[in-house]
Parts: structure tokens; sequence; C-alpha cells
């Protein structure tokens, strides 16, 4: 085995779970290869006057029915129930490789014979197929090893399968199919090597499981037969003096148990140090400590639809915590459709969700006013609060393809929000949702509603969940990257669907999008967002020539025009948006903006008005018009204002 | 609105379509399992080693004897025509001639079949009454990040529960409630109370399973993104968990759960020998060590149906519960 594997089982073996496994096992065979030795004429010395004890000094566990130590017994009967189940495991692995490589040494015709054998086989549980065998192969140790050992084959074969399969279809299996090596010659030299590794957890496993199959063969007299004896045999010998002497039936039990868990629990603790290799996803370096709140702007409360103050998004990073959303805030009036753009990672996906009250589990939201139709959205969650955001404020995400529930049909995931929020009997609210799926034009509505996600196109989907937004009658909609994951007509449709609704029924928009053009097109007003911050707040008309935050002008900056060369790589912003929990000191753009002085490396800029009817966050608003498009891309770099595959 | 109404034919013969396809396929595979079972007892009787009725008779037996049983069971026939008499004897019920009590063995796997799928049928129930509801009550606690300790718990004593085989439960339920309590009686089928513990023992490792799976598929269904579209609805926590993510997460809690029926099939053989219970166990395995091999033989068969017919059902319930999967396959 490779040192990295090797480095890998060692570490898996550190873990606490590990440890006590791996010791556990260790006991076990060394009393597999002791206990014999040691205790074989204790265990065997007949004593007529000892018959049936309980608990003694001499006897610790008692003694059984012809005045033998239980005890002894139990633990020399380790060497026969260990090698009987490592025996059968042997035998399972090796049919189990046999069976499992054929399809791919014997071709594909005879493959596919022995694959629809395997199906059959698995289907049936292990202790059937060990009866089975055991009739064949006759009563006995020997009779059962076998047993034991078929049984677990077609699991075993089946497993190789899917591996094989795996690693036979690589890049470097083919180059040595193309370079004329031999099939067997593939096998062993390319294909076993790849599969030794999750073939030996599972066996480790199966060997528990074997363990466990054999002391229920001699258990039901079926496996090792007297004079010899296994945990199985003890344990049937025991139950029947349960009621005078019970310690005999448990000794053995326990021992099974023990000796089993400790196989399964190794072999849990090495697959699981296998499975998880990636680095931990979930922890992340300290935030700075926030910013010193500042006031938001020339907004005035009170007038208007969504009031939002200085709202920001913690989640706990070990310890410590970070803040992917800082200091938004943001005013929307009814009927108004505001755009919020900015990278992937720019908080912008999360600030919603914040909003909505829909921040996943660990995180938190703070916020100084969270304000929907003058209801504070921070206190409770209380029915009303429920009843008002189920009806008046609609959410519309990314991927149309995942959002609905694919096990019910669509007319009653639209359904119920009537159902729910407005207490509508079955058929009127039924007689809504086919309604609102005509609105937002799904052919055929009346059988389209009675149909499963699944049978919906995606940008059907995406109507049907606009349409599930306008169930009730919503005074907001946000939308989260509506058309990211639609194509391009399908992205025409959907937004004039959006727009026609908004100015029908006079419902404000919240859009967020990472694509500078549509926000353009849609929004009557535009907030970017950087590294949790909203940077600059500006009128749509405004956004394509007159943005002032150097930030702004290179997102805009890498939007593909008609006279765009197309021989040049696409345009992007250079650089990376830092991590939430590793930002600069100073304005968190200023290692990428080519406008940055010191001032900006030490200061973060507050987001103040500027001109009047907008707000900028940097100290060089009257500079940055003039930021010059950038062509340059780094090789491997995707164009990160055009390519957003999800959300933050 | 004709243009629509054949569009709407169409359709429906499409969907229609796919469920044939999923029923011709399952029908298939169920022709074919049946098949390669059916050889496979056959062969299991020809693959012995030696003389059954020899074996069977006792090495004291009268040459006469042991020839008469032979020819009276068809065993000197050529192979082919055996086969074809044995299909052609299930395909009217007769599974053949006990060897030692000379009963016909349909009428005693017909005695005994009832308790063993009685006892088989209220385990599951069991198992799946307890492990659902637990462990979708987990998977809720464990996804707003509490309770902690609970889920070290649940996780560390399911673990445990899971690895015990079920005749061992059934001797530590024996000890623990038979002989320490004496609130249950530990042998024979009479009354309700004697239910009580070969059941448990049957039920107890599968819930442990099937509860932590329910656990891991919730939490997992508890993120998608139709999950936050339905928080987004603002339904209540009930409508939420029970309608929208359970189903969800039962599809892959029915595979494996159909897995653990069938286990459960095979469990009965043990537990039933731990408490005496007349069912189809007693009699597979004193008909092993009787060597009576028709007896086996027609047990072997029973089981084995059982345990397809369980796997068929949880197809279709799986293909009722989540459409998606019928159609995959076909």
């Amino acid at each position: 085995m490779a040192p990295a594997t090797r480095s890998r089982w060692i570490g898996a073996l550190r873990s606490p779970l590990g440890v006590t496994a791996a010791t556990l096992l260790l006991v076990v065979l060394l009393l597999a290869v002791v206990a014999p030795l040691v205790w074989q004429s204790r265990a065997d010395a007949v004593s007529p006057a000892d018959i049936l004890q309980g608990s003694s000094a001499r006897h610790p566990v008692g003694t059984d029915l012809l005045g033998r130590d239980i005890l002894a017994r139990v633990l020399v009967a380790t060497r026969l129930s260990v090698a009987l189940a490592l025996a059968a495991t042997a035998i399972g692995v090796l049919a189990g490789l046999l069976l499992g490589t054929a399809p791919m040494l014997l071709g594909r015709r005879a493959g596919r014979w022995i694959a629809a054998l395997i199906n059959v086989a698995v289907a049936f549980p292990n202790l059937l197929l060990a009866l089975f065998f055991a009739v064949i192969f006759g009563v006995g140790a020997k009779g059962a090893v076998l047993a034991i050992g078929f049984a677990t084959a077609p699991g075993f074969a089946r497993l190789t399968q899917t591996m094989v399969a795996t690693v036979a279809g690589r890049d470097f299996i083919a180059a040595a199919r193309i370079a004329g090596i031999g099939r067997i010659r593939i096998l062993v030299r390319h294909v076993l090597p790849n599969i030794a590794e999750p073939l030996v957890v599972t066996a480790t496993m199966a060997a528990g499981g074997s363990l466990l199959s054999f002391a229920g063969l001699s258990f039901l007299g079926l496996g090792v037969q007297a004079p010899s004896y296994d945990w199985g045999r003890l344990l049937g010998e025991g139950l029947a003096q349960i009621y005078i002497h019970p310690a005999g039936a448990l000794a053995a039990g326990v021992a099974v148990v023990v000796a089993a868990m400790a196989f399964n629990l190794t072999g849990e603790a090495v697959a699981r140090a296998i499975g998880l290799r990636s680095p931990q996803a979930g922890a992340r370096p300290a935030d700075d400590a926030p910013p010193v709140a500042r006031a938001g702007g020339t907004y005035q409360a009170g007038s208007s639809l969504l009031s939002v103050r200085n709202l920001s998004v913690t989640f706990p990073a070990g310890a410590d915590e970070v803040t992917p959303v800082r200091e938004v805030s943001l005013e929307l009036r009814r009927g108004e459709a505001v755009g919020i753009v900015g990278e992937s990672g720019s908080g912008k996906s999360l600030a919603a969700l914040a909003i909505a009250q829909l921040v996943p589990a660990p995180g938190r939201v703070h916020a100084e006013r969270l304000e929907f139709l003058g209801a504070d959205l921070r206190a409770g969650s209380g029915k009303a609060h429920r009843r008002l955001l189920g009806t008046s404020l609609a959410m519309v995400f990314q991927d149309p393809m995942t959002s609905l529930n694919p096990t019910q049909r669509v007319g009653r995931q639209l359904a119920e929000v009537v159902r729910q929020h407005e207490g509508a009997d079955r058929t009127r609210a039924w007689a809504r949702a086919v309604d609102r799926l005509r609105a937002v034009r799904i052919p055929a509505a009346e059988r389209r509603a009675r149909q499963l996600p699944h049978e919906f196109s995606g940008g059907m989907r995406q109507r049907a969940m606009i349409g599930m937004g306008v169930m009730a009658s919503p005074a907001l909609i946000i939308a989260d990257e509506p058309t990211t994951a639609l194509d391009v007509t399908v992205q025409r449709q959907v937004l004039r669907l959006l727009e026609n609704i908004r100015t029908a029924e006079d419902v404000a928009l919240l859009f967020i999008s990472h694509d500078v053009t549509v926000v353009a097109q849609v929004c009557e007003r535009v907030l970017v967002m950087y590294a949790g911050r909203i940077v600059e707040d500006l009128p749509a008309g405004e956004l394509m020539h007159d943005a002032r935050h150097p930030y702004t002008g290179a997102l805009v900056a890498a939007v593909p025009g008609m006279d765009t060369d197309r021989e040049l790589p696409l345009a992007a912003v250079p650089g990376r948006p830092p991590e939430p929990g590793r930002l600069p000191a100073g304005c968190a753009f200023a290692p990428r903006c080519p406008l940055a002085t010191a001032r900006c490396r030490e200061q973060d800029p507050p987001l103040a008005t500027y001109g009047g009817d907008r707000r900028v966050a940097c100290w060089h608003a009257d500079l940055a018009p003039t930021v010059a498009p950038q062509q340059t891309s780094a090789a491997g770099q995707p164009a990160a204002a055009g390519t957003e595959g999800s959300t933050a | 609105m004709s243009v629509i109404a054949v569009r709407q034919l169409g359709q429906n013969a499409l969907t229609d379509n796919a469920w044939v396809r999923f029923a011709v396929r399952r029908t298939g595979r169920l022709l074919l399992s049946l098949w390669v079972l059916v050889t496979a007892a056959f062969i299991m009787i020809h693959a012995l080693p030696g003389d059954p009725v020899r074996a069977a008779l006792g090495p004291t037996a009268p040459v006469e004897l042991v020839a008469q049983r032979r020819a009276a069971m068809g065993l000197d026939d050529p192979l082919w025509s055996q086969y074809l008499h044995y299909l052609g004897n299930l395909l009217t019920g007769d599974l053949g001639t006990s060897m030692t009590s000379g009963l016909p063995v349909a009428e005693v796997i017909g005695d005994r079949m009832g308790a063993t799928v009685e006892m088989a049928v209220l385990a599951f129930a069991v198992a799946v009454v307890v492990a659902v509801p637990l462990g979708t009550a987990m998977a809720a606690l464990a996804s707003d990040g509490r309770r902690r300790v609970g889920d070290w718990m649940f996780t560390s004593t399911s673990v445990v529960l899971a690895t015990i085989p079920e005749f061992l439960m059934a001797v530590g339920l024996v000890f623990v409630f038979g002989v320490q309590l004496g609130w249950a009686p530990v042998a024979g089928r009479a009354g309700p109370g004697s239910y009580v513990l070969p059941v448990l023992a049957l039920a107890i490792g599968p819930a442990a399973v099937l509860a932590r799976i329910v656990r891991v598929e919730m939490l997992a269904v508890l993120h998608t993104d139709y999950i936050r579209t339905a928080r987004a609805k603002r339904l209540p926590p009930r409508v939420l968990y029970l309608r929208h993510a359970l189903p969800n997460a039962l599809t892959a809690t029915l595979t494996v759960g159909g897995l653990l029926l069938g286990g459960l099939v095979a469990g009965t053989v043990l537990v039933e020998n731990v408490f005496a219970w007349p069912g189809l166990g007693g009699t597979i395995v004193r008909s092993i060590l009787a060597k009576d091999y028709p007896t086996v033989q027609g047990v072997v068969l029973v089981y084995g149906v059982g345990v397809l017919l369980v796997n068929l059902t949880v197809d279709v319930a799986l293909a009722v519960l989540d459409p998606r999967s019928a159609i995959r396959e076909s």
C-alpha cells in the first residue's frame, strides 16, 4: 500500500472510535492465539462436584452441566469462533472477487448473465443463503464455513462489480487497453490495486457479520459439532439452562457481540477515514471585529414597504464566528424594483434570505431594523407573523429543477399556500392554483397542475414557482437569481412575466443577480454588494456608464458587448473576492482596486451619500468612472461576473 | 381546444407507457428470480454428496427400502425429466412428501407458515412505527443545531443495538424479562403475551437501523431547495416535516426497509428456535438435522418466495411514492 494510504489508515485509528475498536480487535485476535494455550486444560476439566455452580472465586462466571469452567470455555472458544469466521470471510471475498471480475474477464454476454445471477442472489438475506448452502455442504464446521462463505459471496461480487466498472472507465485503463495489454494483466496490475482498499475495509466489517452468522448456525446445531465448541454452541447449551444458570448463555453472547463489534467498528473507522478525505469545509478563519455601525444614508423609514437597517448575518466558525453579510441597509417602496448585484460569495443571496427570515440553522441574523409592511420581522415567529410572510412575501429561487418538491403534484404545492394561510377549502385552493398557473402561461394548466415537477421543463417550473409566489397577494417578490439556471430564450419569458406581475399588481421586486445587464434592464435601482457590504447604491439608468465605485465599474467592464474582441479571453474582474473570515484592513476591495491608495488599505470607507440620490462606499468616488475595461484574465480563472454556479 | 385535447391524450399515453414498461421489467425480474430460486432448490437436492434417501433413512436401512423410496421419488430417472416433473409438481402445488413424517410437505408448511408470517409482519410493523417518528424527531432536533448530547446518545445506542443479532437479542430479552423479571412468557405461542419477546427480539435491530437511516435521510432532505421553498411558504412545522420532508426521506428509507424486512424473514429462523415458536424456522432446522430433504426444499422455496414478494412490494411502493424511480428504471 502506498505511504499516503498507510498514513490514512493510521489516521483512522487515531480517532477515539478507531482507537477503541482497534484495541478491542487486537485483544480478540490475541485471545484467539493465546487462550487455548493457557486455559485449554481448565476448560476441559470435568468436575462432577461443581455442576452448574454460580459465580465463585474459582469459577468467576460459574460452571456448566459437566462442572467445567464457563469463562475458560468462552475464552478458549475465541480461537475456533474467530478462525472459522475469518475462513468463511476469506472464501466469501475470493468467490466474490471471481464472480465480480468475471463480467470484465469473460466479455459482455457471459458477463451480463453473471451480473443478473448476482443481482438475484443479493436479493436473498445472508442467513437464508447460508441455510441453503448448509444443506448442500452438510451439517458441521466445514459445511458451515463453506455455507457462510458462499452466502457472503454475492454481496462482495456486487461490490467488486461496481468498483471494477468504475475503475475500468478511467483513462489509464483505456490507455492500457489500447496499448494491447491483456485483460487479466489489466485486472491484476491496474484494477485490483485500485479497489483493494474498500474491499479490505468491507471484508473487515463482513468478518464481524460472519462471526455472528456462524454463532447463529452453531446455535441452531448446524455449525460446530460436539465435542468441539465455539461461541454459538456455548450459547445454545447455555440457553437450555438459562432459568437455573443464565451466566453460561450470557457470557457467550457478550463474547460474540464484543468480537463482532470489534471487527465492525474497526472497518467503519477506517471507512470513515477513507471517505472523508476532503478538509473540513465548515471551519473558516475568524472574522475581524465588525466595524462600528454607521448611519445608513439618507433613507427615511416608515413610508416604505421594506425597511432594513444594519442587517448582518453571522455563522459560527469553530470558537469564533464569521459575518458574511454586514451593515446592509435598504429601503423598498411599493412596486419598486431593486436589484442586488455582486460576484458569487458577495453575500447577496444570504442578505436576501436574511430579509426573508430564511437563514438556515447555525446562522444568526442581527438588524437594527427589519420591517416589512410595518411589522417587525425580528419579533418572534408566531402564526400572524407566518401568515404575513406566507401571503405577502414571495420567494423565487435560482434552481427551478430542485426548488419544487419532487414527490408532490405541482398544483397541490401551489394550493397549499392559500389552504394554510387563508383557510381556503380544497376545491377553491385548487381552482386558484390552476388559475395562477394559467396566469404564468402554463399551457393546459388544468392538466399540468396534476403533474409532478419532473414532468415540467425548467422554464415551466420557474414560472410555476412564480405562480406559487402570487397565490396570495404578495407585496414583495424576492427573486434570487431566478434566470441563472435557464437558457436564454426562457430567461426572457421569465423576466417579462416578473415585469408584468410587478406593474399589474404593484408588487415590489428585490432582484438578485450576478448579471449586471439583466439587473440594469429589470430594476429601477441597483445595490452593488462586495464582501458582504453594499458598496454602491445607484439608479439603474446610471449603472452602465456612470458607476462611482471602482468595483461596479469593473463589473460593468467585464460584460462582453457586441464590439468585444472575441479573439481575446473574456474579461473578468481581476483577483478574487476575500473570504468573509479574512477581510483585509481598510476597504475590502483595495487589494483588487487600481485606484487604491494607502488610505484605502487603512480605513474602510463608509457608505456615504453621493450626488443626492446615490450612495457610494469609496474614498475615490470622484475618480472612479475612468476605470479602464480590464481585458486581462488570468488563465484558468473564470470570468467572475459572467459565470456563477451557485448562490452564495 | 381540440389541439389541447389531442396533446393531452398523447401525454397521458406516454406516462401510462412508462408504467407499463416498469410493470413488464419488474415482472420479468420476478420471473427470473423465481426461476433461479426454483432451480437452485432443485439443484440443492442433487448437489448433495451421496444418496439423499440413504442419508435420510440411515446406514442400517435395508437396500430394498432405499431402492423403493428412490424409485417412488423418481430419483433414478434422467435429470432433465426429474426437473420437468419437479416443475410440473410445483405448478400444481405439490411440494413432495416428508421423508420423516410421510405427510405432504405443502400441508406441513401450511400448518406452520401462519405463525412465522405473523411474527415477521408484527415485528416489521413495530420497527417502522418506532423508527420513523424517532428518526424524524432526531433529524428535526439535529437540524436546529440543538441537543448535541441527545444526538450523540441516539447515534451510539442505535449503532450498538443494530450490531446485536436477533437471536442474541432474544437471549438477552429472555434473560431480562423472562428470567429476572418474569414479565413475559419465553416459549411457545399462546396468548398475546407470548408475542411480546419474539416480536421485540426481531424488531429492535431493524428499528435501530431504520431510525438511523430516517434521521440521515431527513437531515439531507431538510437541506434541500424544495424544503427551503416550503419554508418560504411559511408552512407550519407539522406540514413542513410530515408532508414535505417525510415522503422524500422515505424513498431511501423504503429501499433499506425492504432489505431489512427480507433479513427479518431470515431472522425468524433463529428467533423461533430461541422461543420454541411453532413456525417454519423450527421446521427447517429440524428437517436439516433429520436430513428430511423434501421438507427442507419446500421450506427454502417458501422463504425465498417470501423474500421475493417483499422486494416486489417495496419496488411497487417506491414507484408509487416516487414515480421517478419507476421511470428511471425503464
